[in-house]
């Protein structure tokens, strides 16, 4: 592989000035002229029938400019869909009625109808003025209870859809999808194990945490266009999902990018941004939206929890014979849970001769769940994890033993069908044995250490990338993906590389749907790997143009001409030669014509990634505290393009992860949300956390110039097994539910409380 | 949800004045039409404006009113009800006499919140679970109240009445919190238990104060009161009254620790059960106990 000077550094943000002098520009940040603010009326009811809207009240208050409700957004057919990714796309008749509820409120906070006022804070007092009539219905909000045939309906007329046969129940259903995947026998399997260990693990709904509420503004144009400016996570997704719920030609829709104070997969729909077109289209004035912190957290979209329950049998020798798995997956008020993804993240750690992997996707009268950071996978490794955990300590063999016996290799196929490519799971793994986190002894009482893995596929999708050389021999890249993790810094430093320039004389442009190249949305650990092999092709396109200019000047043919730092010559006379600085000059010069690169992928091979967490806790036996003494975090990077985000991903992604661990979870009572502020929503602060260390293993992905992976999901996967695999060791207590907050543990420990009451609990030989 | 449930933007119209003597500040609390409030570091209560959980006709600035900032310790501790946190964390006899009292003001909120807060608010706002008053009570405070009849004095433990209501009447405002000096062998200490380090309300709180014989044998007299485990802050006079005259040793202090939790009488809410809350008034108890203890005999600072 090439020498790289600046991939492989960790190069400063390139946009850091911004940032740190608070210049960027967030979508709250827009201010327009005659601008109009915008505000949600929500339901204050979990489940209901809307029998009447009355918003005569709220249009007659002076400032009021428009209160729509459902009817003001276009009809939909029922089932129309808009794509995402690849091959997922979303039912926009569920998202229209996230957006706005038309005849029945399914969740707490669901919105119902929408005002533009002059001011926020008239178009707050409208929005109270709103008059809704609601016949309250039974509510459900747990999963298991949702299962039940007589169970409140969250929709009269969805049918369980069977994955395999794709045939639908005769009967209606909270389930909407059941799907099985299996391999082997498990009896037999499960026959020759020499003990067996069965457990149901919970966890609750949890939140993105991103810093930013949504904000998005509209205007339409004097020619009729519209032009919408969003912190979303992907401006093109957002232009697609618009088409089809509005009903207008991509070509009257101009999507601008603001930045994005966070979004870990909570801002890929287009959820606000129909309001406030709507509201602008009614109006003619620009139209602003933005949701405060109680919204956000209320009803934007958390992530899913789920019930889990695994089955595993060994050898003595510690050779996992048979795996069974029930995940039973939150989707809140419409279908989309992640528990396709909980199946293969939980399951993709392992070679697994005899398996059956069952996945539920399931209704209840919650919030409709968002992606959140490796989207699915934290419940199931919790589940899995733990189990493996306990598992090892049946049979007698240590933990990290015990993964190194059945690690997956290249070559093995993924639970749901798909071979691996090379991974660097064994080689992580050999690195944990010799760390001396987990060589040195931890002493002192009521203290534990725990293991855990974690994985995530990686996202492909498409990807483009424009590089444009300037007459003073600098470079711009213009692409069209939102810098989500500092994506315009790792793109900078592979087209320095690749061009041999200075990273300062690059900058990079994040354009609107007008004029960036097309690309998917950030998210899924993609952007960076996908990223790599676009800006490298149009990198290398920028080097044929230039190539091509060069042999003209040297009269040599193109394969002749050899290039290194900014130079150009002739490869049988290196005395003849010419600058880059000339050939730049000279393409605005007339006559010669700009150099523009283009570089475009759409359909990379998956650059898995694997994680394996190290935590050792201390516990306070009077009150249940948990206090992390050291955590440290092993990773598969493939090639870390700058170490320094690499880390940062690692830590950040950690850090949820232990959050949604010890603390963090929903609160509900009869649907509504209790704890819908920052303060009862416990993230963890600063002082939670010990340093979290990291070792980089770089074994290069199969596909892509530099053999990088994406590194943003998995390490949110493996802390809650980890955590609770250290907790078992401090306290001799095993917990199936998080989060593992002090109160669950104090009960815990002594032997009563709410720990595992889903299911049954049993373990012992086969 | 209806309007006022909601984090609203708009705060609803209300006067302001900032009067610059103690007197005018009364005259204009004494003469609002409607609610009025006094308005010191605004922590709670501007917040409370903007959920729509107060709406006042009149808020009072009270933070230019001299004997409202003063902060001095001579004959006991005088601390006007405008002094912030911050500045009773950092006063050295604070930290050299009060010890417990600098803890619970360094551990209120965030440093931000620690610069504007006021112990005077703390007592206003009359949370179950403020986190000074503990302390301020178990050193034997007493409140020096303003109003339209003059002033009174009562003992900071009969301030409360519910929770966000006080003994107040129309037109009243605190003026100072005075701490008596600390008899000799003695010592005091606070913990709250919340879930994470920082920035979070108590799941419960223990202030201790125990005073002990001139030869540290015996405990003399001790002061146990506790917050967020009932509506106000409350003593644990049954624990007081079986710790005087007994040496504290550890089945003592932990016999304390279960007559206490009998005073408490929580709630179960998003921050914890009632039956968690009683174990950990009988855990917070027996470390404050341990900590008082050790100050009063001189072990520890």
């Amino acid at each position: 592989m090439a020498e790289y000077s600046v991939i492989g550094t960790s190069l400063a943000k390139v946009d850091a000035p911004e940032r740190v002098t608070g210049k960027a520009t967030y979508g709250a940040d827009l201010d327009l002229p005659g601008m109009l603010w915008a505000k949600l009326v929500r339901s204050p009811h979990a489940h209901a029938r809307i029998k009447h809207i009355d918003t005569s009240r709220a249009k007659a208050l002076p400032g009021v400019k428009a209160v729509i409700t459902a009817h003001d957004l276009p009809s939909l057919p029922k089932g129309a869909t808009a794509p995402l990714v690849g091959e997922v796309s979303i039912d926009m008749s569920a998202i229209r009625e996230i957006v706005m509820a038309s005849d029945k409120v399914r969740y707490h906070g669901q919105v119902v109808a929408a005002v533009a006022a002059t001011d926020p804070f008239i178009a707050e007092e409208a929005a109270g003025l709103v008059d809704v009539d609601y016949e309250p219905l039974p509510v459900v909000e747990d999963v298991l209870q949702a299962m039940q045939p007589d169970a409140p309906l969250v929709h009269e007329d969805l049918h369980m859809l069977e994955e395999a046969t794709q045939e639908r129940s005769d009967q209606p259903s909270n389930i909407s999808t059941h799907m099985v995947y299996t391999r082997g026998d498990v009896e037999a399997g499960f026959a020759a194990a020499d003990a067996v260990v069965e457990k149901t693990y919970t966890t609750q709904m949890v939140h993105q945490g991103y810093l930013e509420p949504q904000a998005c503004a509209a205007r339409v144009e004097p020619n009729g266009r519209v032009t919408l400016w969003t912190s979303a996570q992907g401006h093109f997704t957002v232009r697609t999902q618009l088409v089809t719920l509005l009903g207008l030609p991509a070509s009257q829709l101009k999507v601008v990018p603001m930045e994005i104070g966070g979004g870990f997969g909570g801002k890929a729909l287009a959820l606000f941004e129909p309001t406030a077109i709507v509201l602008a289209q009614k109006t003619s004035r620009p139209v602003k939206l933005v949701v405060s912190r109680e919204e956000v957290l209320r009803a934007t979209g958390p992530g899913a929890p789920a019930v889990i329950t695994v089955k595993a049998g060994a050898t003595k020798d510690g050779k996992i014979t048979a795996l069974t798995t029930t995940m039973r997956y939150d989707a809140g008020a419409f279908p989309g849970s992640p528990v396709a993804r909980g199946l293969l993240v939980g399951l993709a750690p392992y070679k697994l001769d005899n398996m059956v992997a069952e996945g539920f996707d399931v209704l209840t009268n919650k919030p409709r769940v968002q992606a959140y950071r490796a989207p699915g996978g934290t419940p199931a490794a919790f589940a899995v994890e733990a189990l493996m955990d306990a598992l090892a300590d049946e049979i007698g063999v240590d933990p990290l033993a015990f993964r190194q016996k059945n690690a997956a290799e290249e070559g093995d196929t993924l639970p749901l069908g798909m071979p691996l490519n090379r991974i660097g799971l064994t080689e992580m793994l050999r690195q944990i044995e010799t760390h001396p986190c987990w060589t040195t002894p931890l002493e002192g009482p009521h203290r534990g250490r725990g293991l855990a893995l974690g994985y995530w596929i990686g996202g492909s999708f498409t990807s483009s990338a424009e590089v444009k050389i300037n007459p003073d021999a600098t470079a711009s890249i213009f692409v069209g993906t939102v810098d989500l993790t500092g994506t315009r810094t790792t793109i900078s430093q592979m087209v320095a590389d690749e061009l041999q320039i200075d990273p300062q004389d690059i900058t990079i442009t994040v354009g609107d749907t007008d004029s960036a190249p097309f690309a998917d949305l950030s998210g899924g650990s993609r952007i960076t790997y996908t990223m790599s092999a676009a800006a490298h092709q149009a990198s290398q396109d920028v080097l044929t143009q230039l190539k091509e200019r060069a042999a003209e000047k040297l009269k040599v043919s193109v394969d002749e001409v050899g290039y290194q730092a900014k130079r150009f010559w002739a490869k049988n006379d290196t005395r003849n030669e010419v600058s880059l600085a000339e050939l730049a000059r000279e393409s605005v010069a007339w006559g010669s014509g700009p150099i523009i690169g283009k570089g475009s992928t759409t359909r990379m091979q998956p650059a898995h990634a694997y994680a394996a967490h190290v935590a050792d806790v201390e516990i306070d036996p009077e009150t249940g505290k948990v206090t992390i003494l050291r955590y440290t975090c092993f990773q598969d990077v493939g090639k870390a393009i700058n170490p320094t985000q690499v880390e940062g991903q690692i830590q950040g992604g950690a850090v949820q992860g232990i959050g949604w661990a010890l603390n963090e979870e929903y609160i509900f009572d009869n649907g509504e949300l209790k704890n819908a502020s920052l303060l009862d929503y416990r993230c963890p602060v600063a002082l939670d956390l010990p340093m979290i260390e990291t070792v980089l293993t770089e074994v290069p992905a199969s596909e892509g110039p530099y053999g990088l992976r994406g590194v943003g999901e998995v390490p949110i996967v493996p802390p809650g097994a980890a955590l609770a695999n250290a907790i078992y060791r401090a306290t001799g207590t095993r917990l199936y539910e998080l989060p593992m907050n002090p109160e669950r543990i104090f009960w815990a420990t002594r032997g009563n409380g709410t720990n595992g009451s889903h299911g049954t609990n049993g373990s012992g030989g086969a | 949800m209806s309007n006022k449930e909601k984090e609203g933007l708009s705060v609803d119209a209300f006067e302001y004045a900032a009067p610059q003597n103690l007197q005018d500040a009364v005259a204009l609390l004494s003469e609002a039409r409607g609610e009025a409030r006094p308005l010191a570091g605004g922590t709670d209560l501007i917040a409370q404006m903007k959920e729509n959980r107060r709406s006042p006709a009149l808020v009072v600035d009270v933070k230019k009113i001299p004997e409202l900032n003063v902060l001095s310790y001579g004959a006991g501790l005088h601390i006007g009800a405008a002094v912030s946190c911050t500045q009773i964390a950092e006063f050295e006899p604070v930290r050299v006499h009060y010890p417990a009292l600098a803890e619970a003001c360094a551990l209120i909120g965030s440093y931000q919140i620690q610069n504007r807060a006021a112990l005077g608010g703390n007592f206003c706002n009359a949370a179950p679970s403020a986190d000074a008053v503990p302390p301020a009570v178990s050193y034997g405070a007493t409140l020096v109240i303003a109003g339209p009849n003059g002033r009174r004095e009562i003992p900071s433990e009969d301030f409360f009445v519910g929770p966000g209501q006080t003994v107040l009447e129309k037109g009243e405002v605190l003026v100072e919190i005075v701490l008596p000096p600390p008899p000799p062998h003695s010592g005091a200490a606070y913990l709250r238990f919340i879930p994470r380090e920082e920035m979070d309300i108590a799941v419960a709180g223990v202030g201790s104060f125990v005073q002990l014989s001139s030869d540290a044998r015996t405990c003399e007299q001790a002061c146990i009161v506790l917050a967020a485990v009932a509506p106000t802050p409350v003593r644990a006079k049954e624990a007081e009254a079986f710790l005087t005259g007994k040496s504290l040793d550890d089945t003592t202090i932990a016999q304390a620790g279960e007559l206490a939790s009998q005073a408490a009488s929580p709630i179960s809410d998003v921050r914890g059960s009632a039956a968690y809350r009683i174990e950990l008034v009988k855990v917070l108890t027996r470390r404050t106990l341990g900590t008082a203890l050790e100050r009063a005999r001189g072990e520890a600072s």
